[in-house]
């Protein structure tokens, strides 16, 4: 009987033997492997061990900041933005159920302080003595009443829309809005699957047909190819032929025999839609690559946000170079254009700049968890968009579009607004997106902007070009 | 040499220095686990711990009067193991470790009552068929009045409590198997007729076997569970193998239950969805059928060689529950793996393999059949046990709902694991008084 309990004694222990190996095999063979896979908790916990940086506006106003919990004994951060859906595409979110978007995503690395200068290396010792690891403060130069001024405009109309505000001496982003929006705190989960797109940044990934705001860029190329000047002469019908379709002004109005000035300053379409062909597609396209169309803006923020502007075919790609265009419509911003506020904010900022094209700029200062300075960006200049002559001229003409022309509504007190109203058609009868972008003040000037309004009864005029007044003022009665 | 000089030691007093090293693991392990989650000290698990030191003590004490001769090992390593689950029990909850060294307590109450009344073993031999009686209706209990907890009918509810009969009809049945083959094991052995030139024992000889096999699969599609029903087949075998040493008797059980079990999946909709997380855990790891079982995998992972540290591991989720279900229970061994490591999770199971050497030890030892019989049969409980569970919980096997022995958080788990530890010590005080 002895020989049988010993017998069954090592069966047993065989399998007891079976059970360390197995759990050697998953401690240290599969350790690795296993620790990267998406389902692992650890992952996030890993994440959540970070006391992630602030992301603070220029004018003080905290956008996202981290608040430390306790997690299984642990001291953890979880991320919460104060003003919810004030700037919520822009700065995006960095969340453990829908990952990471918007600046919260592109500047992660330094968020984090995972960079490779010196804080990063800090923080790797801190990581391995098991310390916290403290993330950089970044300091935007987003201005928080500004933004909040555009938000409002737009929330009040109910639209759908976007704001940019640029500053033309450095490509600062002051304002950045984006209707519908979402709380990052809280409507996360919602905003994934609403049919309104709240996670759509529209200043960078919405792309509208720019209509008659287009004209400056049509401008500044027939100027700058001395194809016209602005006392050039043109007849003025209600409408003209253009490859076999009737092509025709505003509510079919006839204008008579005027200036090519006048024409940019009251938004004749049959005087453009001539210059346009005088142009020749290859001249308006070599300026529009000029002013940043057929290619992203090389900015600091994740590239699929931020799409660019161009003509695209039925299928949503950006058309070959070769590819036929009816280049009297592209030059009243019809037919297959379309473009992104951003990018018509930029056509502005280079009015403003006396023809340079500046980077886009959300970040002012990156600050060290002890408050030394890591990174103030200068500005970066991505060539110029058309001579200082051209710049001139246009500034003027856009000067008098508010004076005079159909921009009136962005007048602003005290300040010297200069713009270009646009009203697209969206291919939806009696629906227009409306436009306005401009520049103030108008010499010297501090604000670059794109207002757009989807989907709007009224025109760019009637409907954007108040909302640019509106935040003009909050923004100079923030800095003066 | 000192282990020289260790082992010339009286035998009590082998036992009380190791339990001394035990107390000294414990104390150690609840302070780790104090300064890794708490900001300031408390002295309320020093206050355990002393409450945990002073248990083992009067129980070494009881040892020490009524079985002088009785193994020296046995009770230093329960109490490593129970030290090890209340720390990790502790580093869960609070409450739940409260709890636990209640458990504890009680366990060595039931441990004092048994070597005080079954002192001499041989008086348990008379009761066998009450035992085998008393088995029978403690699962028929389960079976008919048991509350469905994560899908299993294990648990029966009593005064408020919750008690897993399982557990100590686990321990009635080796009584009875020990009694009843040591009874019958000559004709079970040498059976009288052949078929197809197999000896098989006669119908009357052999249809109590037939009754545990056919039970065991009833118990599996009653209780809902696996684990249960192997651990009463595999002891039932084990102990048929001792008394008669026919390895066919074994082999044809356990096709046997292959065949049973196979069939008895197909209404088990519970054991299949265990038997998918085994064979495919990664195919859907949120799914019923896979999230305890990579979540398992995951934990134990993490621990690596050294491990995360008592109390410094990722075990619980935002609400203060625990990420795998059931941690404290069935899956107490991936936190252990996790926070101890693959060193301390060795030494676990080194604990179990040096628990069944010293129960199998005492079987050889013992000169009558019956306690090499029960010694055996309950070491291989134990031993398997171990087994099933640890080898569900790192994917060696379908997942089942059985405790750890000593370290699983349960009443009915510790309490009776203390019985069978009190049976060893009873057998091998017999044994080795007789020797000496």
């Amino acid at each position: 009987m002895n020989r049988r309990i010993g017998n069954l004694f090592i069966v047993l222990a065989v399998g007891l033997l079976g059970l360390i190996a197995m759990t050697t095999y998953w401690q240290v063979v599969a350790r690795s492997s296993l620790e990267a896979r998406q389902a692992n908790v650890r992952l996030v916990y890993r994440d959540l061990a970070i006391d992630r940086g602030s992301i603070v506006s220029s004018d003080g106003v905290t956008l996202a900041e981290s608040k430390p919990g306790t997690l299984d004994g642990r001291t953890v951060y979880f991320r919460h933005y104060p003003t919810g859906g004030l700037a919520a595409q822009l700065v995006g979110y960095s969340s453990l159920l829908a990952g990471r978007a918007g600046l919260e995503r592109s500047l992660d690395p330094e968020l984090t302080g995972s960079t490779g200068d010196l804080t990063g290396v800090i923080n790797s010792f801190d990581r391995l003595k098991g310390d916290t690891v403290r993330g950089d403060e970044v300091i935007l130069r987003l201005n928080a009443a500004a933004q909040k001024v555009a938000m409002d405009e737009l929330t009040k109309l109910g639209a759908r829309g976007s704001v940019v505000v640029l500053d033309p001496s450095n490509g600062g982003i002051l304002v950045m809005a984006s209707t519908p929006t979402f709380d990052p705190n809280t409507g996360l989960e919602q905003a994934l699957s609403d049919p309104g797109s709240p996670l759509l940044n529209r200043a960078t990934q919405g792309l509208y047909p720019p209509g008659s705001i287009f004209k400056v860029v049509t401008a500044a190329s027939a100027l700058d190819a001395d194809v016209v000047t602005p006392e050039t002469k043109f007849p003025g019908p209600s409408c003209i032929d253009s490859g076999g379709q009737k092509l025709c002004n505003f509510r079919d109005r006839a204008y008579g025999p005027h200036s090519f000035g006048y024409a940019l300053i009251h938004s004749i379409n049959t005087t453009f839609a001539e210059v346009g062909a005088d142009l020749g597609k290859d001249q308006l396209e070599a300026t529009m690559r000029g002013f940043g169309f057929f290619s992203r803006f090389p900015w600091d923020y994740p590239p699929e946000q931020s799409l660019p502007s161009g003509i695209f075919n039925r299928r949503g790609n950006l058309i070959d170079p070769s590819a036929p265009i009816d280049v009297p419509r592209i030059a009243i911003g019809q037919e297959r254009l379309l473009a992104t506020p951003l990018q018509m904010a930029e056509v502005a900022t280079a009015v403003a700049n006396g023809g340079q094209i500046v980077q886009p700029e959300p970040v002012q200062e990156v600050r060290a968890p002890d408050g030394s300075v890591v990174r103030r960006p200068s500005p970066v200049y991505l060539g110029r968009a058309m001579t200082t002559e051209t710049a001139t001229t246009l500034r003027e003409l856009m000067k008098q579009v508010v004076d005079e022309g159909t921009g009136g509504a962005a007048a602003v007190a005290g300040l010297d607004v200069a713009g270009k109203t646009g009203t697209a058609e969206t291919g939806t009868a009696g629906k227009n997106d409306a436009w306005f972008i401009g520049f103030a003040p108008a010499e010297a000037s501090r604000f670059a902007f794109a207002v757009l309004v989807e989907d709007v009864d009224g025109t760019g005029g009637d409907v954007a070009a108040p909302i640019a007044a509106a935040v003009l003022r909050a923004l100079t009665a923030q800095t003066t | 040499m000192p282990d020289r000089g260790f082992l010339r030691l009286p035998t009590r007093n082998r036992e009380l220095a190791l339990i001394a090293l035990a107390l000294l693991i414990a104390t150690a392990g609840f302070a780790a686990v104090q300064l890794a989650r708490a900001q300031e000290f408390a002295s309320s698990p020093l206050i355990a711990a002393a409450f945990f030191a002073g248990a083992y003590l009067i129980a070494h004490l009881v040892v020490r009067i009524t079985l002088p001769d009785a193994d020296p090992y046995l009770l230093p390593i329960t109490a490593v193991l129970t030290a090890l689950g209340l720390i990790e029990i502790y580093r869960i909850d609070a409450k739940l470790a409260r709890d636990q060294g209640l458990w504890i307590v009680l366990g060595l109450v039931l441990f004092v009552g048994v070597i005080v009344a079954f002192r001499d073993i041989r008086r348990l031999e008379t009761l066998r068929y009450t035992c085998g009686a008393v088995a029978v209706v403690l699962l028929l209990a389960t079976i008919v009045l048991g509350s469905e907890v994560n899908g299993a009918r294990l648990w029966i509810r009593v005064a408020g409590l919750q008690i897993q009969p399982g557990e100590f009809a686990k321990i009635l049945l080796v009584i009875f198997l020990a009694g009843y083959l040591r009874e019958r094991r000559e004709v079970l052995a040498a059976p009288a007729r052949k078929v197809l030139g197999i000896g098989v024992p006669a119908l009357r000889h052999s249809l109590p076997l037939l009754i545990i096999a056919g039970a065991s699969l009833v118990l599996l599609v009653a209780m809902n569970d696996l684990g249960s029903s192997l651990l009463f087949y595999v002891i039932a075998l084990a102990m048929l193998y001792i008394a008669t040493g026919r390895l066919l008797f074994v082999g044809l059980g356990a096709g046997l239950f292959a065949l049973g079990a196979t069939a008895a999946l197909q209404i088990t909709p519970r054991v299949q969805t265990r038997i998918d997380g085994w064979l495919h855990p990664w195919a859907d790891e949120q799914a019923q059928c896979c999230y305890q079982i990579t979540q398992s995998i995951y934990t134990i992972a993490d621990g690596g060689v050294l491990g995360a540290g008592f109390g410094r591991g990722v075990i619980l989720n935002s609400g203060g529950g625990t990420i795998i279900p059931y941690a404290q229970t069935d899956f107490i061994y991936s936190v252990i793996a996790n926070e101890m490591g693959l060193v301390g999770a060795t030494a676990v199971i080194l604990l179990y393999l040096l628990l069944a050497w010293r129960g199998f030890r005492i079987a050889t030892t013992a000169d009558d059949g019956f306690s090499k019989l029960l010694a055996a049969g309950l070491a291989t409980a134990v031993a398997f046990q171990v087994f099933v569970i640890v080898g569900g919980v790192i994917r060696l096997l379908p997942l089942t709902g059985l405790t750890l022995p000593f370290v699983s958080y349960g009443g009915s788990s510790v309490t009776a694991n203390f019985a069978i530890a009190g049976l060893l010590l009873c057998i091998s005080q017999r044994a080795n008084r007789e020797r000496v």
